[in-house]
């Protein structure tokens, strides 16, 4: 029997039993629209894990370190690398170095002090960290109130919600830490605040030392050019904006409670924990860095990144295997979900072969006419392939629609949950295109197996015996 | 009213257009076409037993016959003697438990399942006791399905299943269900699905045994029409004598699975009239 007739005699019986194959069908519709639902929540999840992640700022930076620093991150990796006292300085120069590099966009010191700063002549001792532009995309300058530095050396500064806090002499009540940043940022934007650090100054000449520095073998000359002075200044600053960010959670050079742009940052020459470190041994006075973050063009970027950095001579560090870590567990999630998902279908799968079981010994005479005016045991089994790829196909599209419709209802109920909690919308829902197609090839397939058995069953149907039946 | 009495006036044409739509059949089938008198059928030594629990059933003991191509023969014979369960055998609906059935020089019992699908396909028009049309088509999807069966394009059943109907006098009927029509248009329907892949055989299963009397005629006639127009080998099965004796050329007694008589029909002298009245069962 050629195909438009099989369609044909196929959606012909369907209507014949129009409500015991709706049902049918719903149960298939069902069984995929929990399907998609349950993957699509799973995929939602993980491309939402995946955007914060990418706009954090991490997914695609490499944080380099001088293996000088014996509290760094991955020591212990780099047993074959030059000893720590012989390992290269993270200065200027390797900077500038590591941002030609190829696919690097950009290489920025992190500087992070400690320092007091003055609001209405009352002290704060506090964080400062410095932000490169590029941070103005960073998803954690998404709430921001007011704006982001008008320029990368404007004096001005941003402040983290629980640091305007405490310039307010507000304290968040324990439970009750929905403190609008609104309200927060009202009497501080415009406002100055002073910043008192430590700058370190070239030393000035001291061509003799102290006399009675007697050490022959040791080089005075070499060791001045490494002096420097550390001269006590003040810095007024703006304050532009206030961030709605956690100081605690793990965003790089956002881990600070008020932000400077960089270039500010760097010509205010603050004193460094490095500075110390590397007083014994500097060659030079320019300053050294405690470490620097590297954005790569795109995360696939960053292993070939790392490599490079890592033939220089630093310790290198990415989340790059968080990620991994992330995608796995993704990938196990969406299994199980897929197992749950996917069991509503097999119920509704036997169903399936419920229907069409009933339908053989309902239409036996039918089968035994068909066979008897020359139907061929194959005619007999298609035909009952084609009724359940019918209702597998109808229930497939259904069933995407449905799962679709279901994820936009939760989607909308939880953002007005989110809304009404202060919290910014999310979109953890996505039906991608290769599900709707996958689902529906999913539910052909699974009704296909379903109708293995009802088909063969009514193709051996002896018509002689189907003939006799009433 | 009868198809036998619709076509009289103008019998020689509505003859000449069914003879016109059966022989390229004819032809197309080569080797197969029987010619007139040739051996059609035959069964040797068959033997069809059923085993019902530790009973052995014997519906078929030994039967040997001969039809030939063109001959209308009448199988007769008591509920239970076998004689629905020899044409199953010639139909190819069943299998012989042993011996053979040769249609057209093919042995049945030799064929796959397939070929025998493509055998009652081409090969066999069947009607039967109670009609068996599909009763969720109507009488045109019915007289269709066949076609449908042997991959016949879609473009050329159209006429093919008006011709059909308007042979069997039910143009006007054609988008009817089964259960909107009489039992007597019921089976002109199914004559007419019979007849749509032009088969050399028909064989008839008590094909009057729902109808009464006036309507059984009317089938016959077409059924004889069939016999004598188009050259169709006609086997039918029945319990009616006196049927059997005004249509048909040759009785085969049936009893209790064996053969018990085989005779020329002496009585058809009024054939073809079709004014003698069915009476006289058996």
């Amino acid at each position: 029997m050629k195909l438009p007739d099989l369609a044909d005699l196929a959606l012909r019986n369907l209507r014949e039993s129009l409500l015991r194959n709706s049902l049918t069908t719903i149960g298939i519709s069902v069984g995929v629209a929990s399907l998609v639902a349950m993957l699509s929540l799973g995929i939602g999840l993980q491309q939402l894990a995946s955007r914060r992640l990418m706009k954090s700022g991490l997914f695609d930076t490499v944080v380099v370190t001088s293996r000088r620093d014996l509290r760094n991150f991955g020591r212990e990796e780099e047993p074959n690398g030059p000893a720590p006292a012989e390992s290269r300085i993270l200065d200027e120069h390797t900077r500038a170095e590591i941002e030609h590099l190829p696919n690097v966009l950009e290489a920025y010191p992190d500087i992070r002090f400690i320092t007091e700063l003055r609001y209405e002549d009352k002290p704060h001792l506090t964080t400062v960290a410095a932000l490169p532009a590029s941070a103005k995309s960073n998803d954690a300058f998404e709430g921001v109130q007011g704006r982001f530095f008008s320029s990368d050396t404007a004096p001005e500064a941003i402040l983290q919600k629980a640091f305007a806090e405490e310039l307010l002499g507000k304290t968040p009540k324990p439970g009750l830490d929905e403190t609008n940043v609104a309200e927060l940022a009202a009497p501080l934007l415009g406002k100055q605040l002073t910043m008192r650090y430590a700058q370190r100054a070239a030393a000035q000449s001291s061509p003799s030392s102290t006399p009675h520095d007697s050490a022959p073998a040791l080089s005075n000359e070499d060791l001045s050019s490494a002096a420097y002075s550390v001269i006590s200044r003040e810095q007024r600053l703006n304050i532009v904006g206030v961030a709605d960010l956690d100081p605690e959670s793990m965003r790089g050079p956002t881990r600070a409670r008020v932000f400077l742009p960089l270039k500010l940052a760097e010509s205010l020459h603050v004193m460094q924990p490095t500075d110390l470190r590397e007083i014994s041994r500097a060659a030079s006075d320019q300053p050294a860095y405690s470490s620097v973050s590297v954005r790569v063009k795109n995360p696939g970027q960053i292993r070939a990144t790392e490599d490079a950095i890592k033939k220089m001579g630093f310790n290198t560090f990415s989340i790059l295997d968080a990620t991994r870590s992330l995608q796995q567990f993704f990938a196990v999630l969406d299994l199980f979900l897929g197992i749950f998902g996917s069991l509503a279908l097999a119920v509704a799968s036997i169903g399936i072969v419920n229907t069409l079981v009933m339908a053989i010994l309902e239409r036996r005479r039918e089968i035994g006419i068909m066979k008897a005016i020359g139907a061929s045991d194959g005619d007999v089994k298609k035909l009952f392939f084609a009724e359940a790829g019918a209702m597998g196909i109808v229930g497939g599209f259904v069933g995407v629609a449905l799962g679709w419709a279901i994820g936009q209802v939760i989607n909308l109920g939880t953002n007005i949950y989110l809304r009404r909690q202060s919290l910014p919308p999310e979109h953890f829902w996505s039906v991608p295109w290769w599900l709707v197609g996958t689902a529906i090839l999913f539910a052909f397939i699974v009704s296909l197996a379903a109708g293995l058995y009802p088909a063969g069953r009514a193709a051996r149907l002896d018509p002689v015996q189907a003939l006799r039946y009433e | 009213m009868g198809i036998a009495d619709k076509t009289s006036p103008d019998g020689a044409p509505a003859a000449d257009a069914l003879a016109a739509m059966h022989t390229p059949a004819a032809n197309a089938s080569g080797p197969h076409a029987p010619a007139p008198h040739a051996p059609a059928i035959r069964a040797e030594q068959l033997c069809r037993h059923y085993r019902m629990g530790d009973t052995l059933i014997r519906a078929i003991d030994g039967v040997t016959l001969e039809v030939r191509g063109g001959e209308f023969v009448a199988l007769l014979g008591s509920s239970g003697s076998g004689k629905s369960s020899v044409l199953n055998l010639i139909a190819g609906l069943d299998r012989p438990t042993s011996g053979s059935v040769l249609v057209q020089n093919r042995d049945l019992a030799q064929l796959s399942r397939e070929e025998l699908a493509r055998y009652r396909l081409h090969t066999v028009g069947m009607v039967f006791q109670s009609f068996n049309l599909i009763a969720s088509m109507t009488l045109a999807e019915n007289v269709e399905l066949p076609m449908r069966f042997a991959e016949i394009e879609r473009g050329k059943r159209d006429s093919l299943v008006r011709e059909a109907l308007a042979r069997v006098g039910l143009q006007g009927r054609m988008n009817h269900r089964p259960s909107e029509l009489s039992g007597g248009e019921q089976q002109r329907a199914a004559l007419a699905r019979a007849l749509i892949n032009r088969p050399h055989l028909l064989l008839a299963d008590e094909p009057t045994g729902n109808l009464d009397s006036r309507t059984g005629t009317e089938i016959m006639n077409i059924v004889r029409e069939f016999n004598q127009q188009l050259g169709m080998t006609v086997v039918m099965v029945t319990h009616e004598r006196a049927l059997a004796e005004r249509y048909a050329e040759r009785l085969i007694f049936l009893a209790d699975g064996k053969l018990v008589g085989d005779q020329s029909n002496s009585l058809m002298a009024d054939a073809g009239t079709g004014h003698s009245s069915p009476d006289g069962r058996l």
